[in-house]
């Protein structure tokens, strides 16, 4: 009896020596995070993988290996090089616009001034407002009947009230249409991450610079945009990723049309995949995706190892 | 020179947030329209504003089931991500070195993988192997892949900021290691775990691409998905309705978002690039 407690009382003393020492319990407080997403990232790319060479349908369990024969295919589909083609167009342009509009909206938001809290909350309305419900409400604007848009330019009188522009229906707007959704999304959030680089850095460095002469666009040059360029690589590096993967504003805008002048890699490969049923040409096609994630994720590596030495 | 400063400021900030809010603002006066006056954008401002839109959208569409759907998805998904990422955040920020670091690095890189690459595998591991579809379940078990990575990585750049000298006070005191995490870090990082149940949430709520795929009857369909299935191609089209329901979930989130900001950007920031 004294013996059976005195061994369990050990246990229990042994169990937390071992819990003590720095390794396990590192192991144990990780392991669940670990196991958790290799099974539901790891594995399931593994699997995109695997389905891409496969020609697996929607609802059968099997699908047998047709190695390259799903590139081949995608790659001499007109509709997928377009896709291919607009989702580049898609990323450029939009972080292009992000980049200017934010840099300006930053380093004017920078100084403390009266009215900054609800310009600030208006100014991230639009990204921290579900972006799917958003996308639908463009869906109201670019309306052919009700656009308010097209009222502004009928106004304007830029456009005559019989000929209005039909936004979502022709091919260049419907992608000027995207992009501006997009820009419109992205620019909060690239707003306040260069919002942080600024602030970041340091009122000695300005008051050195002041001292060596250096003003105004001078001294943005060569003094403050160095110093922000880290950051602002961030704010683009994540907004390539949003943009790129995003199939949320291409797919509710215009479903990849009209005649396919808007498919998206993203929404290109939820149509084959999931509504025409085919999982294997869809997995191809998702895995063109691949190549963005690796440059961001290169680009990140290299960064972080830059800022780590610095 | 700072009233020259201050007049930049805001002619750079006025037509911006004009912009960015505008689609709000008409958003919000379609709401209150009927839907006689709907398609007559001269109305603006004289018309008979009426919460009719919002009375029909609780009482003849889904729409409260599906708020009902995204708040059961988003508590579930946010005590699973507490639960998972909590002690890893912690581990990654103390108690690793060189190893900590680079698995910290590779669950920031998942972070990165976007939902439109996998939604493909995952609605036939749903489908096939776990027979979920069609339930709200399939969604609880397949949105921690990306909020456990994001939390994590929050977390690591909150534990970070907590001095190690603290726990080892609570050591030399006999604390163990796991009560110090308990009785000492917890407390402190209360703002930090917030900070994270609100972005998770917020993440639940935006969700859209395994929503759709997984998810095939109007009842058990998400806010953010629900919406666009069921009140835009549906047959009818009622504008003002529409614009409540896109409204009434985001403009709390927006609140709630700026009050947390600032915590927001050291997440995306901070951590290992600090």
């Amino acid at each position: 009896m004294a013996t059976a407690v005195a061994a369990r009382g050990s246990r229990r003393h042994r169990l937390r020596y071992v819990a003590e020492r720095r390794g396990v319990l590192a192991t144990l407080l990780v392991s669940p995070a670990v196991i958790f997403i290799t099974a539901l990232v790891g594995v399931p790319l593994g699997l995109a993988v695997y389905l891409a060479f496969t020609d697996s349908q929607a609802g059968s369990l099997g699908g047998k290996w047709v190695g390259l024969g799903n590139f081949r295919r995608i790659l001499n589909d007109s509709v997928f090089r377009g896709a291919l083609w607009h989702t580049a167009e898609m990323t450029l342009i939009t972080q292009a616009i992000v980049v200017v509009c934010a840099g300006l909206l930053a380093h004017a938001l920078v100084h403390t001034f009266r009215g900054r809290w609800l310009f600030r909350f208006l100014i991230l309305l639009p990204w921290a407002a579900p972006l799917s419900l958003t996308v639908v409400g463009f869906l109201w604007f670019f309306d052919p009947q009700a656009s308010i848009w097209n009222w502004f330019l009928v106004k304007a009188h830029v456009v005559g009230p019989f000929n209005k522009p039909s936004w979502l229906g022709t091919p260049n707007l419907a992608m000027a249409s995207i992009v501006t959704v997009q820009a419109w999304r992205t620019i909060p959030f690239a707003t306040v991450i260069f919002l942080a680089g600024i602030s970041s850095i340091p009122q000695e460095v300005d008051d050195a610079s002041a001292i060596d002469g250096a003003t105004g666009l001078k001294k943005f040059w060569y003094v403050s945009l160095p110093l922000q360029l880290p950051i602002a690589l961030v704010a683009i590096l994540f907004g390539i990723i949003f943009t790129a993967t995003d199939m949320i504003v291409p797919y509710v805008l215009t479903q990849g049309g009209p005649f396919n002048s808007t498919q998206m890699i993203t929404t290109w490969s939820y149509i084959q995949g999931i509504n025409a049923g085919n999982l294997g040409e869809g997995a191809a096609i998702a895995m063109f995706l691949i190549p963005v994630l690796a440059f961001v994720s290169v680009a990140m590596l290299v960064f972080a190892r830059r800022a780590e030495v610095t | 020179m700072s009233l020259r400063r201050n007049v930049f400021s805001y002619a750079v900030i006025i037509p911006f947030t004009i912009v960015l809010a505008f689609p709000f603002f008409w958003m919000f006066v379609t709401s209150l329209k009927s839907e006689t006056q709907v398609f007559d954008p001269t109305k603006t401002w004289n018309f008979h504003p009426s919460l009719h839109a919002y009375g029909y959208l609780f009482h003849h569409t889904k729409y409260v089931t599906w708020i009902e759907n995204s708040c059961f998805v988003g508590l579930l998904v946010v005590l699973i991500t507490l639960a998972v990422a909590l002690p890893a955040g912690y581990a990654l920020a103390r108690l690793s070195g060189r190893v900590g670091r680079t698995l910290g690095i590779a669950i920031f890189l998942t972070y990165l993988v976007p939902p439109t690459l996998l939604f493909l595998p995952l609605s036939r591991v749903v489908a096939q192997y776990l027979h979920l579809s069609d339930r709200l379940w399939a969604l609880v078990v397949v949105y921690p892949s990306f909020t456990i990575p994001f939390a994590i990585w929050l977390l690591m750049g909150f534990f970070k900021t907590i001095p190690q000298e603290l726990e080892d006070a609570a050591l030399v005191d006999g604390c163990s290691r796991f009560g110090s995490l308990v009785r000492i870090v917890l407390p402190i990082s209360l703002p930090g775990i917030l900070t994270v149940v609100i972005f998770t949430f917020s993440l639940v709520l935006n969700e859209f691409v395994y929503a759709i795929t997984f998810i095939s009857s109007s009842a058990n369909r998400t806010v953010a998905v629900g919406v666009y299935t069921d009140l835009i191609r549906g047959d009818l089209y009622d504008w003002p309705g529409i614009m409540a329901a896109i409204l009434i979930p985001s403009i709390p989130l927006a609140l709630i978002y700026n009050a947390f900001l600032n915590r927001f950007i050291t997440g995306f920031t901070g951590g290992a690039f600090r």
